[in-house]
C-alpha cells in the first residue's frame, strides 16, 4: 500500500513537470485568443523558446541569460504574428502555421551554425541549469508520516519554472477578470467595435496580448531546454503548443479551467509511461497510442459539442477594420 | 487622400506573387548571409542540384508529384473557404488505404486490377479521413482547423499503433509493413521510358507522376466547369447567399473536404506505391503542409499549383543538395524557405499591395491623361 502510495506521488510528481510548459503555453494561448487571436504559433513559440535558451545559455553559461533570451525570442516571434495579422490583416491560421514553420527551420539551421551538432546544443552542467529547489525543512517534515511525503515529493523539489508556472494561473485570471486592461481585453475578443468606439486601440489590445503571451511561451521552451532538459533537441516542443491549444480550448478559454486540462494531460502523459506494458485486470494492456491520443480526441469531442458547449471568443479569426 | 487605387489584374496575378516570393528569398538570402556563408552559392548549388545532374530532374519531379497532390487538396478545401491543415493526416491514412488493399489483394490478383485499386483505396481513405472533420465544421459547428490539427495527431498515433502493431511486418523490429507484391507496385518512369527507348538516370520518378497530372485537370473541370464546383465556390464566397439560392451549404462543405482528402489521399500513390512499395513510419515526411504553402502561393489555381510544386520539387532536390557542398547551411534550408514563403506569400500576401498599386497608378497617369 505504501509503494502504490508512493507510486501515485511519483505519477503526480511527473505530472506537474510534464504540464508546466503546457500551462505555461495555455496561458498565452488564452491570452491571444481572447484577444481575438487565433494562435496555433504557440508550437513555434515554444520550440524557439527552448532553442534559444540553451543556445545562450551555453554561450554564457547563465540560466538567467538564457530564460531572458528565450523571452525574447518567443515575443519576437509574437510580434511577427501581430505584424502579419494585426497590422496587415493577414489570415490567422497561416501566418501562425508560417510561425511554425520558420521556427523549426530556423532553430535547426542556427543550431547547426552555432554548434555543428546536427541541430543540438551543447550539454549544459548542472549549474547551468534550472534545477530543483529543496524547500525549507524537508527533513523535519519527514518525520511526518504521509504529509512528510507529499511535501518531500510533491510540493518541493520542483525548479523555479514550474513554481512559476503555477503562479501564472491565478495571475492570469487576476489580470483578465479584475484588471482594467482584462476587461478590454476580453471586450476586444468578443465586440472589438465597442472597445474602438470607446477610443481605446484594438490593435495595441492586440499587441500586448501576443506579447505577454509570447513572455509565457519563451518560459515554458526555456523550461524545456535548460530545466527539465539539459540541451536543445530538434523538434523538442513535440507537439506540446497543440495540445496547449487543445488544453485552452478544452478550459473554455478561461486559466483555472485551462490548467485543470493541462494537470490532467500531463497526468495521462505521465500514467502512460508507467502503464507501459502493464497488464490490467479486466482491461488487458492499454496500448500507449492510444493513451497519447486522448487529448486530440477528447478536443475534437468537445469542440462537437459532445461534451459541453465550447463557447469561443466571438470576434476570434476575424481581422479588424474600422 | 488614402484610397488605393485598384491593382491591374496582371499585376495581381503575376507581379505581386512574384514580389512576395522575391521577399521570402531576399529574408532567407539574409539570414545565410548572417550565417556566414554566400547566399549566391547556396542558391547556385540548389539550381544545379535541381536541374543540371542526370538524375536530379527525375528526383525533383517526383518530389514535384507530392505537392500536386497535397496542394490541390488545400486548395480545393480553399474554395469552399475551408482551412484544411489535416493535408498531412489524410495523406497518411490514405497510405493505409493503398497497403490494406495491396496487402489483401496483391499477391492473388494481376495489376491492372490491383493497382487501380489501391489509387482508389487510398484516395477513399484519405477522403474519409477529411470528412469526418468537414462533417463535424458543418454540422457540429467545430472549427475546421482545429479539428484538422487535431486528425493529424490522431492518424499519426493510429498508423503508429498499426505500423507497431498489427501492420508490422513478422520478425521485423523497424515499424512498417511487409513490402508489396509487384501487383502493387506502381511503374518506374525510367522503366516505362526505357521502354519506348528513352534512357533516364537512376530516380524515383514514377507512374504517379501521371495521375498527379490528370488530378490537375480534374481539379479544374471540377471547381470551374461542373455544378458542383460553382456550389463549391458559391459556399466560399458566401455562405448566406449561397444558402438563399437554395444551396445545401453542410452538404457542399462536407463533400468538398471529402474531396480535398481525396487529393492528399493519392499522395501515397506516389510514396507507398511508387517508391517505398511498402508503408513506412512518417512517410508523409511533411508534404501535407508544403501543400498550404503551394496552395498560396499557386492562388487555388491548377497552373499556379503545377508551377509551386515545381518550384518546391525543385527546392526540395536543390536543398538536399546543400547538405554534400556545405558544412554550416543544411536542406532544413528549404523548411526555412518554406516558412518565409507561406509568411510572404500567405499571410502578408497584401503588404505589398498598396504601394505597389500607387506605384503604377503613377506611371499610367500620365499616359492617360495624354490619352484623354
Amino acid at each position: 500500500m505504501a509503494d502504490f502510495m508512493l507510486q501515485l506521488l511519483l505519477t503526480f510528481d511527473a505530472t506537474l513537470r510534464l504540464a508546466t510548459p503546457l500551462i505555461l503555453c495555455a496561458m498565452a494561448g488564452i491570452f491571444s485568443e481572447r484577444s481575438g487571436i487565433v494562435d496555433i504559433s504557440l508550437e513555434g513559440k515554444l520550440l524557439s523558446g527552448a532553442f534559444v535558451a540553451a543556445a545562450v545559455t551555453a554561450l554564457t553559461g547563465s540560466p538567467w541569460i538564457g530564460l531572458m533570451a528565450a523571452i525574447c525570442a518567443s515575443v519576437f516571434m509574437s510580434l511577427i504574428h501581430g505584424f502579419a495579422c494585426i497590422t496587415h490583416r493577414g489570415d490567422q491560421v497561416v501566418s501562425g502555421l508560417a510561425i511554425n514553420i520558420l521556427a523549426s527551420g530556423l532553430t535547426i539551421i542556427i543550431g547547426i551554425a552555432l554548434f555543428k551538432k546536427g541541430g543540438q546544443t551543447p550539454a549544459l552542467s548542472s549549474d547551468e541549469r534550472f534545477r530543483g529547489i529543496e524547500w525549507f525543512g524537508v527533513n523535519l517534515m519527514d518525520n511526518i508520516p504521509i504529509i512528510g511525503t507529499i511535501y518531500r515529493q510533491l510540493i518541493s523539489g520542483h525548479s523555479l519554472l514550474v513554481y512559476m508556472a503555477l503562479l501564472a494561473v491565478p495571475l492570469c485570471a487576476f489580470i483578465l477578470y479584475r484588471t482594467r486592461y482584462g476587461l478590454r481585453l476580453r471586450a476586444v475578443g468578443e465586440k472589438p467595435e465597442s472597445v474602438d468606439s470607446a477610443g481605446v486601440s484594438v490593435a495595441w489590445l492586440r499587441y500586448r496580448a501576443l506579447i505577454i503571451g509570447g513572455i509565457f511561451c519563451g518560459i515554458a521552451g526555456a523550461y524545456l531546454s535548460i530545466s527539465h532538459g539539459a540541451n536543445f533537441v530538434r523538434e523538442m516542443s513535440a507537439g506540446k503548443g497543440y495540445i496547449a491549444l487543445a488544453a485552452v480550448i478544452f478550459g473554455n478559454w478561461r486559466p483555472i479551467k485551462a490548467f485543470y486540462a493541462c494537470l490532467l494531460f500531463g497526468f495521462l502523459d505521465a500514467a502512460t509511461s508507467r502503464l507501459q506494458g502493464v497488464d490490467i485486470p479486466l482491461i488487458g494492456e492499454i496500448p500507449i497510442q492510444l493513451m497519447l491520443a486522448i487529448p486530440y480526441i477528447v478536443t475534437v469531442l468537445l469542440l462537437a459539442g459532445f461534451i459541453g458547449r465550447p463557447t469561443p471568443p466571438a470576434a476570434i479569426g476575424v481581422p479588424y477594420e474600422k | 487622400m488614402n484610397v488605393t487605387p485598384p491593382l491591374p489584374k496582371w499585376a495581381d496575378l503575376i507581379l505581386l506573387p512574384l514580389i512576395n516570393l522575391f521577399a521570402a528569398f531576399f529574408v532567407c538570402g539574409l539570414i545565410v548571409l548572417a550565417i556566414g556563408e554566400n547566399p549566391f552559392t547556396a542558391l547556385n548549388v540548389m539550381i544545379k542540384g535541381a536541374f543540371f545532374y542526370p538524375e536530379s530532374l527525375g528526383y525533383t519531379l517526383y518530389y514535384t508529384t507530392n505537392f500536386i497532390f497535397t496542394g490541390l487538396a488545400v486548395a480545393t478545401a480553399f474554395h469552399a473557404l475551408m482551412f484544411n491543415i489535416g493535408g498531412e493526416g489524410q495523406a497518411y491514412i490514405g497510405g493505409l488505404g493503398a497497403a490494406v488493399v495491396a496487402l489483401l489483394f496483391g499477391p492473388n490478383l494481376p495489376m491492372l486490377i490491383v493497382l487501380p485499386l489501391c489509387i482508389l483505396s487510398s484516395a477513399a481513405f484519405g477522403a474519409l479521413w477529411a470528412l469526418i472533420p468537414g462533417y463535424l465544421q458543418a454540422k457540429r459547428g467545430s472549427h475546421i482547423v482545429i479539428t484538422t490539427i487535431m486528425f493529424n495527431f490522431l492518424a499519426s498515433s493510429l498508423m503508429v499503433w498499426l505500423l507497431a502493431g498489427p501492420l508490422m511486418q513478422q520478425g521485423q523490429q523497424s515499424p512498417q509493413t511487409v513490402l508489396f507484391a509487384d501487383a502493387a507496385q506502381l511503374p518506374q518512369m525510367r522503366e516505362v521510358l526505357g521502354y519506348f527507348g528513352f534512357e533516364l538516370a537512376n530516380s524515383p520518378w514514377n507512374l504517379s507522376f501521371f495521375i498527379a497530372l490528370i488530378a490537375l485537370v480534374v481539379f479544374y473541370i471540377l471547381i470551374w466547369k461542373t455544378r458542383l464546383g460553382y456550389e463549391i465556390r458559391a459556399v466560399g464566397k458566401n455562405q448566406e447567399a449561397a444558402r438563399y439560392a437554395g444551396i445545401n451549404v453542410a452538404k457542399i462543405i462536407i463533400i468538398a473536404m471529402a474531396i480535398s482528402g481525396a487529393f492528399a489521399g493519392l499522395m501515397a500513390t506516389n510514396e507507398v506505391l511508387g517508391v517505398h512499395n511498402r508503408v513506412i513510419l512518417n512517410f508523409t515526411a511533411g508534404y501535407g503542409f508544403t501543400g498550404i504553402a503551394v496552395a498560396l502561393m499557386g492562388r487555388n489555381h491548377p497552373i499556379g499549383i503545377f508551377l509551386a510544386s515545381l518550384l518546391f520539387g525543385a527546392l526540395y532536390q536543390g536543398g538536399a543538395e546543400l547538405d554534400f557542398e556545405f558544412t554550416s547551411i543544411t536542406r532544413e534550408m528549404v523548411v526555412l524557405i518554406q516558412g518565409m514563403i507561406i509568411l510572404f506569400s500567405g499571410a502578408l500576401a497584401y503588404m505589398f499591395n498598396p504601394s505597389l498599386a500607387r506605384l503604377i497608378a503613377r506611371i499610367s497617369a500620365p499616359k492617360e491623361a495624354t490619352d484623354g
